[in-house]
């Protein structure tokens, strides 16, 4: 626990800043999408993960499929045929509860049916959770704050704030943490998501197959200003993306400890981007959680140290 | 002509020891075995959060530096006598001794009441360095599953100081025998508890 | 005009300025016109005395089932409104009806509320009301702890529902996640309501636990071995096996934020070493088996009810059994697949998401032998009925959406999504509500001696199946368009509102049928058809062989059971109700004595939790010397039994036409 007087005090968007994000929010949406129908994100991949959790969806999609019609053709010829109405001929069988075949089977198809799903699971499931050895990625600190996105390029040496600009063609690692409660990054079209948590960094690997502009989210409540926490990820060519980071490395200024600190504060803000960052503002994985600019006091998590 | 009728059946089963032979209260046992289950289950929670947070000590001195051997081993002696006491007294009072059972309970509310002592005075010393459960996860997870188990025998002694106001009042029947023996599982249980207490915190903190 | 300071203190804490917005002021007034509907009834009417003598201090089971379900229906209510309140906020984007704060705090009491204080006091009120009768018993084991249950359970939903008008509502979803969940997050008293409001009730849920596990393995009649027992019973007793390993770690994982946010330790916080996961593990070790602690019920009664309304034996009862009980060990065996998304690992993801396809099995075989239940039965269409038939397709629906969340990959990209929010609600209405809502029209004869009216709850039922699926069908489409929950709004052109719009209707149709309920139940209390037989549906299992209502006693005579379906059997072999026993058969029963210490015992733990909120410390410690105090009286008091005399139980009897003459 934190010392109470040193605590940024929690601010809530007034009424104001709230118009102020949601205008920002449209007008990004807007851009984003043509039309307003239905758009189904998840259906819609843009990248080797969401296409792989999409494939295994239809999969499971229709295996289960196969359940619910097979379970609801055999419930509606019982309910049909065996109602009491006058004159109903089916046959009546009070004492009948059992049967030495049929109890077995309704073991062994769904059986089958979970194998078939089963099999795929654990397979992408290891596939996904580790990054093609053979590639090279991209590596991107993500940081979630009282609710805005803090994204660091160690590579690069630029952090942006609410938006990324990632590479096409090249898988990019997200390395995960949080200075605030639990969020979720997610990039519907690029693939799943994975929690940002205080205290520890968790890896996620996503990659975009095609240039575009995808919206992201996080998928797990952090408060009032939760519904605002969107943010955008636009994919462009290696060349681009190089060259983005290049002149933003030059052109934008560095933040500052004070800077990080402006960010903790808990509301919404706008997008933004900086040309370097101090290195204290993202955990090292190599020595343990030490977060000094953080909202956390610093603490180090060795105890033979004592 | 309608449902096949029991015999309705009343008065003690033979060749049982009074707190088992009523059925009404060799049901409460039944009732107070599964209330130990989810009391063991409690501590499991405690000893398996203690396990996670016992190498998360931050900035505070860790398990080596921390413990009291001293007064922990005074501990364990007394609660183990105390299991011991609380023992001879329910043998007390199955061959029907009331004095005698008014003996030994006291002598298991003295130890226990020592326990307690011990241990608070402990938790004071601890506090009077610096190291309350604000310094680390560590510490909090050490004083509440520690604390939990002092708080559960402090229980226990209110509980079995009203026993022997019972007892007093109706001698050894049925009902009191049925109190009696359930306050010993509980009590014999705490120092189950503790034994574990004493290996997994204690000299596990020792083995570090 | 200057109030002197610690008025000031007072109004300032207990109603602080997020206690004094429209919604807020709105539910004061149904407070206050609901206090003055009591206070009528009790003090100007004068039926204090009566509802002293035979409610409030009553330790008889069948008055304690008609508790709980009032509370029941009552939090149904107030979760109801919530969750119609959430769905007007978020019909259109840029909806400004509820603040950002007031709309986390509605969700989180309308999940809370939902599953601690109304499925589970629902269940409680069917198990109180059926299992004593169904397994030949007078009451349950503990009849004062009991009542003790129900108090504690009462008492803690009164502390939660305090929280929106008196000092603030959780806001922090009913999971309450660390560390949003602390201080630095969320300051003041709300997240303290839902910790100290849950701990109570939880205890009294252990209780309820501890005293069905007991009725059931010891107090069951003569002849009745386990593989007798009805399958309601059944299910009674896996949930209550459920409920004894799955609230511990609840408890305390409760106790520690609670000890975080009151005493400053460091359980969760990271500055001093805290891990939040500590606490998402042990929530979701209580939570999954919770899970099946609310559906099981249902699985037992759906068992009940399909045979009563098909005339016919329950197809395969041995594995019915054996499936109840292999759900009861693997619920225990999938929790993490709550958050397989929290970097646990493949090998880890790849157990969890395999062991929850596995418990979907014997859940399936249930679905199989329900329907061939039915086959070769004659179905009659009763409410209940219905219910029971809306049941199957809506669960199965719920399971197979269950099944493809618990393929893993699948799952990282629709965790937390509206995808999710349809699934578990397809499966806790479609499972858990339709199956209580059977449960109370097939038993509602049983416990009021009166049937409620079939036409109108025709009505409720369609308005909700309906307003049920316009409702969550759209959700599961607003989760492939990447919708996430508690969103409390959202913008503009991602093609999100028309399914909205939609999804709120439902729920409105489904609050229409929650008021022809409440008509249905009201209408029939006074011009409902008399249940004068006992047995108003033809029932297969004891709590048909005997009157409607049950007399204080019971059963006059305990029988011997023979059989699975014991009254059916009796019928097929020619057994009527009237004049069945003889007045030398009647002996003097000894029955449980009413008894204030439940009341004060739960007043005791109010007072307690109500200090522990606002940390004033004076009012805690009272609380719990009234706490301990109340225990010391309860154990010196050794009335707890009081003879009912041959007598009056030949009257009684007679009166019910039951005696020979």
């Amino acid at each position: 626990m934190v010392d109470s007087d040193k605590a940024p005090l929690p601010k809530f968007p007034g009424r104001s800043s709230r118009r102020r994000w949601l205008f920002g929010a449209a007008l990004l949406v807007g851009l984003l999408t043509t039309g307003c129908g239905p758009q189904y994100v998840l259906l819609r991949p843009a990248g080797p993960v969401a296409t792989k959790e999409l494939h295994l969806f239809e999969l499971a999609g229709i295996a289960m499929g196969i359940v619910i019609v097979s379970v609801f053709v055999l419930y509606a010829i019982a309910i049909i045929r065996f109602r009491d109405r006058p004159g109903n001929r089916a046959p009546y069988m009070p004492n009948w509860h059992g049967h030495r075949l049929l109890e077995p089977l309704w073991f062994i198809v769904p059986a089958i049916l979970l194998t078939i799903i089963a099999i795929p699971t654990v397979g992408v499931t290891y596939q996904l959770a580790h990054l093609p050895k053979t590639r090279d990625p991209v590596v991107i600190d993500v940081t979630s704050l009282q609710w805005k996105w803090l994204f660091e390029y160690p590579g690069q040496h630029i952090a942006t704030v609410n938006y990324l600009v990632i590479p096409t063609g090249k898988p990019v690692l997200f390395e995960l943490t949080a200075d605030s409660p639990m969020n979720t990054f997610w990039v519907p079209q690029l693939g799943g998501m994975e929690y940002t948590m205080p205290g520890r960094v968790l890896p996620l690997w996503l990659e975009a197959s095609h240039p575009g502009l995808f919206w992201g989210h996080s998928g797990n409540f952090s408060g009032t200003g939760f519904a605002a926490m969107f943010f955008h990820v636009k994919a462009v060519s290696p060349a681009k993306f190089a060259a983005w980071a290049r002149r933003l490395h030059r052109t934008a200024a560095p933040m500052t400890l004070g800077d990080y600190h402006r960010l903790l504060t808990f509301n919404v803000v706008g997008e933004s981007s900086y040309g370097a960052y101090p290195a204290s503002t993202f955990p090292s994985t190599k020595t343990g959680f030490v977060l000094r600019g953080g909202m956390y006091t610093p603490m180090h998590n060795d105890p033979r140290k004592g | 002509m309608s449902l096949p009728l029991a015999e309705e059946e009343t008065g003690l089963a033979p060749g049982l020891p009074l707190e088992l032979a009523d059925d009404r209260e060799s049901i409460k046992i039944t009732g107070f075995w599964m209330f130990l289950v989810t009391d063991v289950l409690i501590f499991a929670s405690l000893f398996a959060s203690y396990a996670v947070y016992r190498s998360r000590v931050a900035l505070a001195p860790g398990p080596a530096q921390v413990f009291h051997y001293g007064p922990v081993l005074l501990e364990t002696l007394l609660l183990l006598t105390s299991s011991f006491t609380v023992g001879l007294a329910i043998w007390a009072m199955r061959t029907g001794r009331t004095r005698m059972l008014f003996f030994w309970l006291a002598a298991t509310l003295v130890l226990g009441a020592g326990f307690v002592t011990s241990e608070i005075h402990d938790f004071t010393s601890m506090v009077g360095q610096g190291l309350t459960w604000h310094q680390s996860a560590f510490l909090s997870a050490f004083y509440v599953l520690v604390g939990t188990h002092g708080a559960h025998v402090t229980f226990g002694i209110v509980w079995a100081v009203t026993l022997l106001f019972q007892v007093a009042r109706r001698g050894i029947t049925p009902v009191t025998a049925r109190k009696l023996y359930t306050f010993s599982l509980y009590w014999h249980f705490l120092d189950i508890v503790w034994v574990f207490i004493f290996t997994f915190v204690y000299l596990g903190g020792k083995i570090g | 005009m200057a109030l002197p300071g610690w008025m000031l203190y007072l109004i300032h804490t207990l109603f602080p300025a997020n206690t004094r917005r429209p919604t807020e002021l709105g539910a004061d007034v149904l407070i206050i016109a609901t206090g003055a509907i009591l206070f009528y009834i009790l003090i100007i009417k004068g039926r204090w005395r009566h509802v002293w003598t035979e409610w409030i201090t009553t330790v008889d089971h069948k008055k304690i089932a008609v508790l709980y379900l009032i509370g029941a229906l009552a939090m149904l209510f107030r979760a109801g409104v919530d969750a119609l309140m959430l769905r007007t906020q978020l019909a259109l984007p840029h909806q400004g009806l509820l603040s950002a704060l007031e709309y986390d705090q509605l969700f989180t009491t309308h999940g809370t509320i939902m599953i601690f204080f109304m499925a589970m006091p629902f269940i409680f009120a069917l198990f109180n009301a059926v299992i004593p009768l169904q397994i030949g018993s007078r009451d349950v084991a503990f009849p004062r702890l009991n009542a003790m249950s129900f108090w504690l359970f009462a008492f803690g939903a009164l502390l939660l529902n305090m929280s929106f008008v008196v000092g603030g509502s959780p806001s922090a979803g009913w999971t309450a996640y660390p560390p949003l969940s602390e201080n630095v997050f969320l300051p003041g008293v709300g997240q303290n309501y839902y910790l100290m409001s849950l701990l109570i009730a939880g205890i009294g849920t252990t209780m309820t636990g501890i005293n069905f596990v007991v009725t059931i393995l010891r107090m069951r009649a003569p002849g009745m071995t386990l593989m007798k027992l009805p399958l309601f019973a059944w299910s009674a007793l896996m949930t209550s096996a459920l409920i004894i390993f799955a609230f511990p770690p609840l408890t305390v994982a409760l106790s520690m934020t609670l000890i975080d946010r009151l005493f400053q330790s460091s359980f969760f916080t990271l500055g001093h070493g805290g891990m939040p996961m500590m606490y998402v593990n042990l929530f979701w070790l209580f939570g999954h088996p919770e899970v099946y602690i609310v559906v099981l019920p249902a699985f037992g009664i759906f068992s009940e009810v399909v045979a009563t309304f098909s005339s016919k034996r329950l197809f395969g009862y041995e594995v019915m059994v054996a499936s109840l009980v292999s759900i009861m060990f693997l619920a225990y065996g999938t929790w993490v697949h709550h958050f397989f998304t929290m970097g646990a690992g493949p090998a880890v993801n790849a157990f969890f998401g395999l062991s929850t396809m596995l418990i979907a099995i014997p859940t399936g075989v249930k679905i199989f032998n329900w329907i061939f239940t039915m086959w070769g039965g004659r179905i009659r269409m009763t409410v209940a009925m219905l219910y029971q038939m809306a049941f199957i397709p809506t669960f199965v629906i719920g399971g197979a959406t269950g099944i493809i969340l618990a393929t893993v990959p699948v799952d990282y990209q629709f965790h937390n999504t509206y995808f999710l929010v349809a699934h578990f609600h397809n499966v806790l209405i479609g499972g858990t509500l339709f199956g209580l809502l059977s449960g109370m029209y097939y038993w509602w004869p049983k416990m009021f001696g009166m049937k409620l009216d079939e036409h109108q709850g025709k009505w409720a039922f369609w308005l909700f199946f309906l307003g049920f699926w316009v409702t969550f069908f759209p959700q599961y489409l607003l989760g492939l368009e990447g919708m996430q929950r508690r969103m409390n709004t959202y913008p503009f052109g991602l093609g999100w509102h028309m399914l909205n719009v939609i999804s709120t209707i439902g729920a409105f149709g489904m609050g229409a049928a929650f008021l022809v309920l409440v008509y249905n139940v009201v209408w029939s209390l006074r011009h409902g058809e008399r249940d004068v037989t006992g047995d108003a549906w033809d029932g297969r299992t004891l709590e048909w062989a005997i009157p409607s209502p049950a007399p204080e006693y019971n059963f006059a005579r305990i029988p011997v059971v023979n059989d699975r379906d014991p009254w059916w059997a009796m019928k097929e072999s020619g057994a009527t109700l009237a004049n069945s026993l003889s007045a030398s058969d009647i002996h003097a029963i000894e029955l449980p004595k009413s008894t204030p210490v439940p009341f004060l015992l739960g007043a005791s733990f109010f007072l307690f939790g109500f200090g522990m909120v606002f940390s004033w410390w004076y009012v805690a410690i009272l609380g719990l010397l009234c706490v301990i105090g109340t225990l010391i009286y309860s154990g010196f008091n050794y009335e707890e039994h009081a003879m009912l005399s041959a007598d009056a139980i030949r009257g009684t009897e007679a009166s019910l036409g039951r005696l020979q003459a």
